[in-house]
């Protein structure tokens, strides 16, 4: 018998972790309650749905016969849209309401909202709303299956996941990386849900901001806030980063007293070029969208080379579809 | 004629005598009309017997703070359910503050409240006034009129009394009727928005916080105006611990300052808001296990004088919504001794403390108009409360009288229940376990 | 519990090697076929059978695996969702003959979701199937072409198989479930 020139028995398996005793979540409703082989295990699952979405046919029957109707408080075209995609490419059917601020005056409470979405049949209610808690209030009265598409200043813990496989995609590991979060934290739920999972994920966390946009309690050690650094110098704060993430600075900001004005935030904080060049060079810049760009990013930096911005936008659709998969079994009570 | 009522074998604690014995008492006439020690019975033979045996007699709960909300808010809170929910608390006194709909900025208004705490009410009931006409803060309200009506006390509580120019009016104007300016001391500018304690918790929960700067600020404040006008002044819910060193600095100078705490802010922290309990949110916010500890020092060295429950009640409705919008408020009558307890139980309190917190050192701030209150003297009104200090009770806000179910505790287990309560002779409230024998 | 073993080491390169030659044998243009192991012991057993090919014929046949967790229709009854596997085909697989490899076919749902999945990735010309067990008990009308041993085998019993590449050993045994009666 001839020796096989590349015995298959002889190939080494990679580990895969296994689903079933690692998924703990029925709801998402924040990133600060994931373990570390959670956020591996999406990471894992994303992979496969970028390979379906790969395909010339970008879906599979997954969800086939569920509905996921999206019940956004506050406007936002892109993420409405990536859920709805996901969903869809999973085979399910999507729906969207949106509650503005007439239907709201009208009277129509959140329950009495909630309600109805239950009696149209929703499996999946993904929710974004200005106050914080918001989602929590539907675990309680509706039986679907509730995400949080951010709730006020809160969580967002879906882009916190998107952001994470973003930086882990390029980088091939997170742990020992160096991150650096610029802009109004204090008021920024992408902030703390990115604060909550990278630090989980073992990367060094840095905070870049004006000390009134930066939360009680962030700067000293206690057994509810995880350990980052403080540094309001832009250019100290940059210094070896791997990972810069920018965010939206709200313009009303000024109006209530916290900033001096805009002006006086460009010249501290804004992402230029030449500050770039303080962080690795191949450190990635990361925006949650949509850009103020001249006001937290520098026109060459938010469309230069470092840039994965667009890639942030891929991706969720991705890690979305990760976590309507992960999410889905039998009814829960 | 109406029988009498032998409390029988209880152990009766009444601090204003220095009294902590095993015995009994009789109840005649709406009065205190015998103290027996031991097995000791009384000469007169006809009375009926309650069976005290294992529970805690002292004299009646009085509540210096409460919201009753009627008129205006009668879907809260009247008069009717509110004075049913204090004695099933064992408050046998209770005090309202005037934020209604209309205040209580003048005679008419009080009156209200006095002929219908008469007419439906099952315990004491005495009226706060406002400190300004409307509660609006701009104008002091005709307090001699108030106090005349029967008013105990001046407060715009809800709202601080923001403008210091009338704060310092009113704690100058209210020394011609000896009467206390209770504050509700929170700086506005600091607390826009706020939605429970600037800390860690809110920082996690990314809700807006309200400092504690707020709340010293104005005790701060009121304190040098005290000092200024020889005034007295009463500090509302007192939460921190910056407060609590204040007040006792104040009393060391000789300030008429007196202070009160809740049963929720010596027992509840700002974690109770983790996953967004709106049955957590009131005003001001639960804080941290530090100032709890400064609160109980407080109580211990006398820095706080008395423990008032600030019994907020709201609707269901009210509170099932977003946490920003919920309505800040705990319903607290029918927790309150069972919550307290914990401290008597941790070693934290004495039982005698307690009960002096809640019944002699109120009294003594309101004075003796309306009788000798807050003790079982002979004479005294026969006010008073049965309760058993190790009864372990599971908290079922359905059984409330109160209208008001908002409160943390529910479902929680507590140990330490009030029995029965004895409202001016009359039974009030008792226990199914309690069992009242005729003679 | 009882375990039989039916098939050792030693049958099973037999047997694939009869495979790869039936393969041979029943497909002219040899160069239009792609091998595609279903997750998670169909893919060695695929790599198996391109190289017992390799070796007869000298033809390199392209494998690739196949996962799939998203086509089951058993997705609505199951607590937790299957972790997800690679799917990984290296080539288009429009116009080319596909061979299904899987270590066990009983139901036949798995085919079933197999063939959902390859549609969807493409048109291929062919579908055949090669299993290295067939247990029976088919719920849908699905057959193998290619079966390394027949193993009628009741509901109560286990048909385990173990591969090198994923359990250290190659085996196939029969599990039985239920107590042997006395004297059996």
């Amino acid at each position: 018998m001839t020796q096989q020139k590349n015995d298959p028995t002889l190939q080494i398996k990679p580990e895969v972790p296994q689903t079933a005793s690692i998924w703990q979540h029925h709801h998402i409703l924040d990133v600060d309650d994931f373990t570390r082989e959670e956020i591996e295990l999406v990471f894992h699952t994303t992979q496969a749905m970028k390979e379906v979405l790969s395909r010339p046919i970008k879906r599979v029957p997954t969800l086939r016969g569920k509905t996921l109707i999206t019940l956004f408080y506050e406007p936002s075209t892109r993420t409405r849209l990536s859920f709805e995609l996901a969903a869809k490419n999973l085979g399910a059917d999507a729906a969207s309401l949106s509650a503005t601020a007439s239907s709201v005056a009208k009277g129509e409470s959140l329950i009495d909202t909630l309600g109805t979405l239950q009696a149209l049949g929703a499996d999946i209610v993904v929710m974004r709303h200005p106050q914080s808690g918001a989602p929590y209030i539907a675990t309680k009265y509706i039986a679907a299956t509730i995400i949080n598409a951010g709730d006020g200043w809160h969580a967002h813990p879906t882009q916190a996941l998107l952001d994470l496989y973003t930086i882990h995609e390029h980088k091939g590991k997170l742990e020992g990386l160096k991150a650096v979060i610029i802009g109004d934290i204090m008021h920024s739920r992408v902030a703390r849900s990115n604060i909550w999972a990278l630090t989980t994920m073992g990367v060094e966390v840095t905070l870049c901001c004006p000390p009134t946009l930066l939360p009680f309690g962030l700067d000293r050690q206690h057994q509810h806030l995880p350990s980052v650094n403080i540094e309001p110098d832009i250019e100290l704060a940059l210094d070896g980063a791997d990972a810069v993430m920018t965010l939206r600075l709200q313009l009303e900001r000024q109006q209530s007293g916290l900033l001096p004005s805009i002006r006086e935030y460009i010249q501290l904080y804004q992402l230029t070029e030449e500050r770039l060049a303080r962080a690795k060079p191949e450190a990635l810049v990361l925006h949650p969208g949509p850009v103020n760009e001249g006001i937290e990013l520098s026109p060459a930096v938010a469309h230069g080379p470092q840039s994965v911005i667009n890639e942030q936008v891929t991706n969720g659709v991705a890690v979305r579809m990760a976590l309507l998969y992960l999410l889905a079994g039998s009814q829960k009570q | 004629m109406k029988k009498s009522l032998l409390i029988q074998n209880g152990r009766t604690i009444d601090p204003s005598q220095g009294l902590d014995e095993t015995g009994s008492l009789l109840i005649a006439e709406g009065k205190i009309s015998w103290l027996g020690k031991g097995k000791e019975t009384p000469p007169q033979a006809d009375y009926d017997v309650l069976n005290a045996q294992g529970l805690i007699v002292c004299p009646g709960f009085i509540d210096l703070h409460c919201h009753l909300r009627q008129p205006g808010f009668e879907e809260k809170e009247t008069i009717a359910s509110g004075t049913r929910a204090a004695a099933r608390g064992g408050f046998t006194t209770i005090c309202c503050m005037p934020n209604t709909e209309p205040p209580l900025d003048n005679q008419t208004t009080v009156e209200y409240i006095k002929s219908k705490a008469t007419s439906e009410g099952v315990v004491r009931v005495l009226p706060i006034g406002c400190i300004s006409k409307g509660r609006k803060g701009e104008e002091l309200a005709e307090m001699g009129e108030l106090a005349s009506t029967g008013a105990i006390a001046f407060s715009d509580d809800g709202e601080p009394a923001p403008n210091s120019h009338i704060m310092r009016q009113a704690l100058a104007y209210s020394r011609a009727f000896d009467l206390p300016i209770i504050d509700h001391c929170e700086d506005k500018a600091l607390t826009e928005g706020g939605q429970m304690n600037e800390g860690v918790i809110s920082t996690k929960l990314g809700l807006r916080g309200i400092p504690s700067a707020a709340e010293e600020i104005m005790v701060a404040r009121d304190l040098a105006l005290a000092q200024l006008t020889g005034g007295r002044l009463h500090i509302a819910h007192t939460t921190t611990e910056g407060s609590v060193d204040l007040i006792r600095r104040a009393k060391e100078k000789g300030i008429r300052v007196t202070a009160e705490v809740t049963p929720h802010h010596l027992t509840l922290t700002e974690e109770r808001v983790i996953g967004y309990d709106t049955n957590a949110k009131v005003n001001p916010p639960l804080r941290t296990e530090r100032d709890i500890q400064a609160l109980i020092q407080g109580l211990n060295d006398n820095t706080i004088d008395i423990i008032a429950t600030d019994h907020a009640p709201h609707t269901e409705a009210d509170k099932l919504c977003e946490f920003a919008f919920a309505p800040f408020g705990i319903s607290g009558f029918e927790t309150a001794l069972g919550s307290l307890m914990s401290l008597v139980h941790d070693k934290q309190l004495t039982l005698v403390t307690l009960i002096t917190k809640l019944t002699g050192e109120p009294a003594r701030i309101i004075g003796n108009k309306y009788g000798k209150l807050g003790t079982l003297a002979i004479g005294a009104p026969a006010d008073v409360t049965l309760f058993d200090p190790a009864l372990e009770w599971v908290v079922d806000t359905r059984v409330f009288a109160s209208k008001g179910r908002n409160t943390p505790l529910a479902g929680e287990r507590l140990k330490g229940k009030v029995m029965a309560t004895i409202s001016q002779g009359k039974l009030v409230y008792k226990d199914d376990s309690i069992k009242v024998k005729e003679r | 519990m009882s375990k039989k073993v039916i098939m050792n080491q030693e049958d099973i390169r037999r047997t694939l090697a009869r495979i790869a030659h039936e393969m041979i044998e029943r497909n002219k243009a040899i160069e239009n076929l792609i091998l595609v192991g279903m997750h998670t012991r169909g893919a060695p057993l695929a790599k198996r059978l391109a190289a017992n090919i390799e070796d007869f014929v000298g033809t390199k046949i392209p494998v690739g695996t196949l996962d799939i967790s998203f086509y089951r229709d058993d997705l609505s009854s199951l607590e937790l969702q299957p972790t997800v596997k690679n799917t990984d085909i290296p080539v288009s697989v429009d116009g080319k003959s596909i061979v299904l490899v899987d270590d066990v076919l009983y139901t036949g749902r798995s085919i079933r979701a197999a063939m959902d999945a390859l549609t969807d990735l493409g048109r291929p010309q062919l579908i055949q199937l090669a299993v290295l067990v067939d247990r029976g008990h088919r719920e849908l009308p699905i057959r193998a072409d290619y079966v390394g041993k027949n193993m009628p085998s009741s509901r109560h019993e286990d048909i385990q198989v173990k591969l090198k590449e994923t359990d250290g050993i190659d085996e196939v045994a029969i599990i039985s479930t239920t107590v042997a009666k006395e004297g059996q």
